[in-house]
């Protein structure tokens, strides 16, 4: 699997990496892939009902009501039904790319299971949706679809009458069928909002709606498209005759002549297969599970903070067990959670000038303590050069590989750094400058590593950096998987920056302890 | 990149995404059928005979059976298979015995075939047979039909009409 993978990994890096040349890191498109996908949802939703007012129920007037709305109507009927198809074509597009990223991110396995599970039947009720859509115009593309469609049901063995025969010739044709159409293009869509909600179920603070800037973007250019290159009916439906030569929508109907050429066996085995497949794709092979994150009730004041930054609603603050005289006492659901470590970032407790106690924070990640993580540091530091100055760089599993790049300490996640392992860093003399790195900007693998970083670095969110220390010494670069020579180019920069800046002041006193309480 | 350059590169990014959407949205254009060719579509769906015919119950036959069940006859549910051939200006196209459907053999047999012909004056001659009385078929129809191209022809099977039905 992991060999696959990777090479689409690396095309959505690069393509990522070519839009963040033109886009703000927040406005890339494919780190907006499932927003986007509800914005589309949202405008086929809000044209659906305008189209709905001025379409014709009943099978033999169907195509007239459509054919005035394209043509009399066509600044607005004809727009919005335009804005339909389009945002529908829209919508299978980011769908599909949004499915192949989290695969080829490895977002897909483990504690996300639940997200990919729920997204197999949102993938095949969009195409349900989409293909009984271009039923209604009942046109020749709609007779196309309804025969080949009624046909392929035919090859299962479930219909005492062959469903195919209610278009064998245009007296067959029946309304009731015709309504039953209608009311699944409704039911199928409401069905899948209801999924789509579940599918966020497990997502703390879903991205939902796309930045206002991508958001205009996207708007306009279906708005462009509509105008330029309306949608158009292919002449009346006529069971009498073949349709002959038929204008596809390649997005939703284009496995439609495959269905119509080659055996039911084939076809529906092959559905069936890539249906069970991606269904058993989670635990194909499973991921291997890290340590989840740990509560030391002692070390922990129910301060809330790791429970407001976990990206995954993995902590909950529940009663206190065991009498200490906190409102509250984190506790993680392992079945939840990442082990992105995070939560031990955001927790007063992790303070490395802690050296009174052994530093056992009141979060933790079993496989990677902020304990051994001072230790790492401090060996890290203490190797670094003295012949320019020193940085020591802080990135993690999902940006540049670190392995073998000297002054670099890994982490789970860039946001399971405690702002003030940074503090400590430059007062213990460990390094004269440190530089933060991970994923690409506003495409953290863990959603909220770097926002939450950010924000602790600026002082907007606790536990914040303290004001001591000086800010010139303190970098960070989004710099992604595949932004080695971004990284050596900053650290070199950096550097340079550094032997002319103002000297740290070293303390001379020992920093003072912060416990846990006081700093709450 | 400087910020005029980077709205210009956004603008074609949305205009190359519009025109992929509104290309594949209806290019390339699919050629389903042949437009110099005529169809015709076989389709039928008929319950032939049973394979036994109903008989009475003997008195002792019918004192076995639950007091709610008990009635004169008993009929084998099980129907005989359905040959259907069709013949157009002569060749035989189609020429198939189907069994009747249903998990006990006692439903309709059905048969949907689309078949491509030239089209023109043709004599198409239908036959099907349901029973298991030895030698001819049971119904027959014979038909000059004249296809335009393009057209699809529909010859469907009605027993309480008469037999075959072009529709
Ligand atoms: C209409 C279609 C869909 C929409 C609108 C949609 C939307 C979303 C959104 C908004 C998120 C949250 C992203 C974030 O805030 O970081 C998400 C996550 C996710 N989606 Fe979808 N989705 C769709 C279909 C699918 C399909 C078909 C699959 C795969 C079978 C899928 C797999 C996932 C997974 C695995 C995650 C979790 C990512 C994580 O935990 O980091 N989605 N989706
Ligand atoms: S390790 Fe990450 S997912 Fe697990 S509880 Fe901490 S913040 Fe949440
Ligand atoms: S003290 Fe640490 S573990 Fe306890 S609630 Fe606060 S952040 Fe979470």
């Amino acid at each position: 699997m992991d060999h696959a993978r990777r090479p689409l990994r690396w095309l959505f890096d690069r393509a990522e990496a070519a839009l963040g040349t033109i886009f703000p890191p927040a406005w890339n498109p494919l780190v907006n892939l499932g927003a986007l996908g509800f914005f589309f949802y949202w405008i086929i939703t809000a044209s659906g009902i305008y189209v709905y007012i001025f379409f014709d129920t009943g099978v033999h007037q169907a195509f007239d009501s459509v054919e005035y709305m394209t043509h009399e109507q066509w600044y607005l009927a004809g727009v919005m039904r335009s804005l339909h198809r389009y945002a529908s074509d829209g919508l299978v597009v980011v769908m599909l790319l949004h499915l192949l990223r989290e695969w080829s991110l490895d977002r897909y396995r483990g504690v996300r299971w639940f997200s990919w599970i729920i997204g197999v039947p949102i993938l095949v009720l969009v195409y349900v949706a989409g293909i009984t859509g271009y039923w209604l115009v009942w046109d020749r593309l709609a007779q196309y679809v309804a025969i080949v469609s009624t046909e392929w049901l035919d090859q299962l063995p479930f219909f005492a009458e062959p469903v195919a025969r209610n278009f064998l010739a245009p007296d067959a044709l029946e309304s009731r069928f015709f309504t039953l159409m209608i009311f699944m293009h409704i039911a199928v869509p409401l069905i899948t909002l209801v999924l789509l909600w579940v599918h966020l179920q497990r997502i703390t603070k879903p991205r939902i709606n796309p930045p206002r800037g991508l958001m205009v973007g996207a708007f306009l250019s279906l708005l462009a498209l509509s105008l330029v290159h309306p949608a158009l009916s292919q002449g009346p439906a006529d069971l009498a005759r073949v349709p002959g030569t038929l204008q596809l929508d390649w997005f939703y109907l284009g496995l439609y002549p495959l269905l119509e050429h080659l055996p039911g066996p084939l076809t529906w085995g092959a559905a069936a297969t890539l249906l069970i497949i991606l269904l058993a794709m989670p635990w194909l092979p499973p991921l291997r599970k890290p340590a989840v994150a740990r509560v030391d009730l002692g070390n922990c004041n129910g301060c809330a903070r790791c429970a407001a930054d976990c990206p995954y609603a993995a902590i909950a603050m529940v009663g206190r067990s065991d009498g200490l005289p906190f409102s509250a006492e984190a506790q993680v659901d392992p079945s939840l959670c990442v082990a992105c470590g995070i939560c031990a970032g955001a927790c007063p407790t992790a303070m490395p000038f802690r050296r009174a106690s052994a530093l056992v924070p009141g979060i933790d990640l079993p496989e990677l303590t902020i304990a051994a993580l001072r230790e790492e540091v401090e060996r890290v530091g203490r190797a670094l050069p003295r012949d320019a100055p020193r940085v020591l760089v802080f990135g993690c599993r999902h940006g540049v590989p670190l392995d073998g790049l000297r002054g670099a300490v890994a982490l789970a996640c860039t946001g399971q750094l405690p702002p003030s392992f940074i503090d400590y860093v430059l007062s213990k003399d460990l390094a004269e400058g440190v530089l933060l790195t991970g994923c690409r900007e506003a495409a953290c693998y863990n959603r909220f590593g770097i926002d939450w970083t950010k924000a602790r670095l600026a002082g907007s969110r606790d536990p914040q950096l303290r004001r001591r220390v000086p800010r010139e010494r303190v970098r960070t670069i989004w710099a992604g998987r595949l932004g080695a020579a971004r990284l050596a180019a900053a650290v070199a920069e950096f550097q340079r920056d550094l032997a002319t800046a103002a000297p740290l002041p070293r303390p001379a006193a020992p920093a003072p302890h912060h416990l846990a309480a006081s700093d709450a | 990149m400087r910020e005029p350059l980077r709205w210009a590169g956004q603008t074609v990014f949305f205009v190359a995404i519009a025109a992929m959407v509104g290309l594949f949205a209806s290019w390339p254009s699919y050629r389903q059928f042949p437009e110099d060719q005529a169809q015709i579509k076989l389709s039928l769906s008929h319950g032939a005979q049973r394979v036994e015919a109903c008989r009475r119950l003997s008195a002792e036959e019918i004192a076995k059976l639950p007091p709610a069940e008990r009635r004169p006859n008993t009929c084998a549910r099980e129907r005989l298979p359905v040959h259907v051939q069709l013949l157009v200006d002569g060749d035989l196209v189609f020429d198939e015995v189907v069994a009747p459907g249903g998990l006990a053999g006692d439903g309709p047999a059905r048969i949907y075939r689309k078949l491509i012909v030239e089209p023109g004056q043709r004599e198409l001659v239908a036959r099907l047979k349901d029973s298991d009385r030895p030698g001819a078929f049971d119904y027959e129809m014979r038909a000059e039909v004249s296809l335009a191209p393009q057209q699809s022809l529909a010859v469907d099977f009605r027993a309480d009409a008469g037999g075959f039905v072009l529709r």
